[in-house]
């Protein structure tokens, strides 16, 4: 194709997403496209499989049947959705396993909020409260992005998420309502997961290397600025009803910005969760790579079955 | 207590879900692949549903102010009325497909069994249970197939845990006396009357899984009696560690 054609089909493109129109997989896409796809999509189905870990923690210790029945639903739903976006991110030409292989390595990444353990019960609360209450305000603008495979996965995505999150929160209001003890314990989550949660909403704009091209593609509405503060002006009311208190003492009501002054966010912290120096960084791996290379034989055994079976169905059919 | 039979019947047939379930959910997150994940995420979440109805039903009868949480997290050791091979550990997934198939053909049958039963509700729930553990029988088997007759590796495994396993399945079959006294008004499941289809069903999966019918004269007993293996306190440590550490709380 000579340059001409390239820069011909590159201006269709661009207009097509300013249309608002959808990039479907058979349309012709430039390479960049494709790579950015590709590495947030399947960063994306990354961080909801390893996010199943730290919630994973606590089935088996979950306090009552409806709490345990509950967190499993929940579970499982970021276990579909790792796999819808599994398949949505293939459609752009790269498999699961390569994906697993990328993952297992440690060149893609996931949500540096599951490098943080969950060490009390509070801790499922917290993480429905915050931790997806945070993703959904990054996910919804989502569901109008330009490629269309990710835009429909994650219209069911943000649905589930909601319901996640509003769950979490029933979780804090129970213990926040509760005995000293189980407020105590909803604080002390709330301490733990607070900024934590602020810096899921990204590196602020001037050290955000992606947000310029992924405006352009509609992978990005917002600046991660603009979505934190949209975070914490919708959280900070939510705490108020729970009767729990925000760590952070700079945080503040602000009348002529009609939002809220916060305080300043550790970003050597973010830094260094970010480049795998969390507190569960290793463990996540570890529990990851581990659980694949249990499983191995397993689907070794599935594949070899499934040959058999195929052939004893044409030895049959000959 | 006026029903003292039919609450210890319901915690009997109860406590094998509420225990298997246990088993199912530690496997959360930990699969071999993303699929067989969510597949035993949700045979432990079909399994905890079934618990609440029957937990839920044994606390009206009790009717001493016991929750279906009390009933299921509050008891000791000895009260736990599941079979041994509910509490077997997830020793490698060929256990946990064998322990679930060698579970699911009995679970299926026992609750065609209690959709008869003269007690409205125990049928209501079997009804309501029977698509479930349908599903479950149909995943247990086929993977008990894909691996019986898959590598020899995978052969070698599932023959292993097969053979470990097979030790606790006359269990299912034993009665109790509240079984005895359940059958007798027309409430409980005949259990000895579904040993020989049960052995007849297994063993002809098992076979076309290429896997030997283990031949076995001794068999282990004594979950339903509350007599369980050395399993079973690890398990209940998790299970029980919230209503222990944070007592009469609401969740």
């Amino acid at each position: 194709m000579s340059e001409e054609q390239i820069r011909s089909l590159e201006r269709q493109f661009d207009e097509k997403i300013a249309r608002d129109e959808k990039i479907e997989p058979k349309d012709w896409m430039p390479e960049k496209y494709r790579q950015t796809h590709i590495r947030q999509m399947s960063q994306h189905a990354h961080s909801e499989i390893v996010g199943m870990l730290p919630e994973g923690n606590w089935i088996t210790r979950a306090p009552s049947l409806r709490r345990k029945v509950a967190l499993l639903a929940k579970v499982q739903d970021e276990a579909g959705h790792g796999l819808y976006l599994y398949s949505a991110t293939e459609t752009l030409g790269i498999s699961r396993e390569e994906m697993y292989e990328q993952l297992h390595t440690g060149k893609a990444k996931y949500s540096s909020i599951f490098n943080y353990p969950t060490l009390t019960w509070a801790d499922m609360g917290a993480i429905g409260w915050l931790v997806d209450g945070a993703a959904i305000i990054n996910q919804v603008p989502l569901c109008n992005t330009s490629y269309g495979p990710y835009a429909r996965a994650m219209i069911r995505v943000c649905k589930e998420e909601s319901f996640h999150q509003r769950q979490g929160f029933e979780i804090m209001l129970k213990l926040a309502n509760g005995t000293p003890e189980q407020k105590e314990m909803a604080q002390d989550a709330l301490n733990r997961w607070w900024w934590p949660s602020l810096m899921m909403l990204g590196p602020t704009d001037d050290k955000s290397v992606h947000t310029e091209q992924s405006m352009k593609w509609k992978l990005k509405r917002k600046t991660n600025d603009e979505l934190r503060q949209q975070f914490i002006d919708q959280t900070v009311p939510q705490a108020d009803i729970l009767g729990l208190t925000i760590p952070d003492p700079d945080l503040k009501w602000n009348e002529e910005r009609q939002s809220y002054d916060f305080g300043e966010i550790n970003w050597d912290e973010f830094w260094q969760v970010v480049k795998g120096h969390g507190p569960m960084n290793k463990e996540r791996m570890k529990a990851r790579v581990g659980a694949w290379e249990r499983g191995e034989w397993v689907r070794d055994a599935a594949m070899a079955h499934a040959e058999k079976k195929q052939a004893r169905k044409e030895k049959q059919a000959v | 207590m006026k029903n003292e039979n039919l609450y210890n019947y319901i915690l009997g047939i109860a406590d094998n879900s509420l225990i298997l379930g246990q088993r199912m959910g530690e496997l959360c997150g930990h699969g071999p692949s993303l699929e067989t994940d969510i597949a035993c995420t949700n045979i432990s979440l079909d399994l905890f549903g079934q618990v609440r109805s029957y937990f839920q039903y044994a606390s009206k009868i009790a009717g001493d102010g016991r929750t279906e949480d009390d009933i299921a997290m509050l008891r000791k050791e000895r009260e736990y009325k599941n079979v041994l091979l509910a509490e077997q550990p997830n020793t490698d997934f060929a256990y946990t497909i064998g322990r679930q198939f060698l579970f699911d053909v009995y679970h299926l049958a026992f609750l065609r069994e209690l959709q008869k039963s003269t007690d409205l509700t125990l049928s209501a729930i079997a009804n309501k249970c029977i698509k479930e553990v349908s599903y479950h029988e149909r995943f247990s088997s086929d993977w008990v197939k894909r691996l019986g007759d898959g590598t020899e590796e995978s052969h070698q495994k599932m023959q292993n845990a097969i053979d470990d396993l097979w030790t606790y399945t006359d269990e299912l079959f034993h009665q109790t006396e509240a079984d005895k006294a359940m059958v007798a008004e027309g409430i409980g499941v005949d259990v000895t009357k579904l040993k020989e289809a049960y052995y007849k069903n297994v063993s002809e999966l098992l076979e076309e899984a290429t896997l030997k019918v283990p031949d076995l004269k001794y068999f282990q007993k004594g979950g339903k009696e509350g007599v369980h293996t050395e399993h079973m306190g690890y398990l209940l440590t998790d299970l029980q560690y919230m209503q222990r550490a944070y007592p009469n709380m609401e969740w």
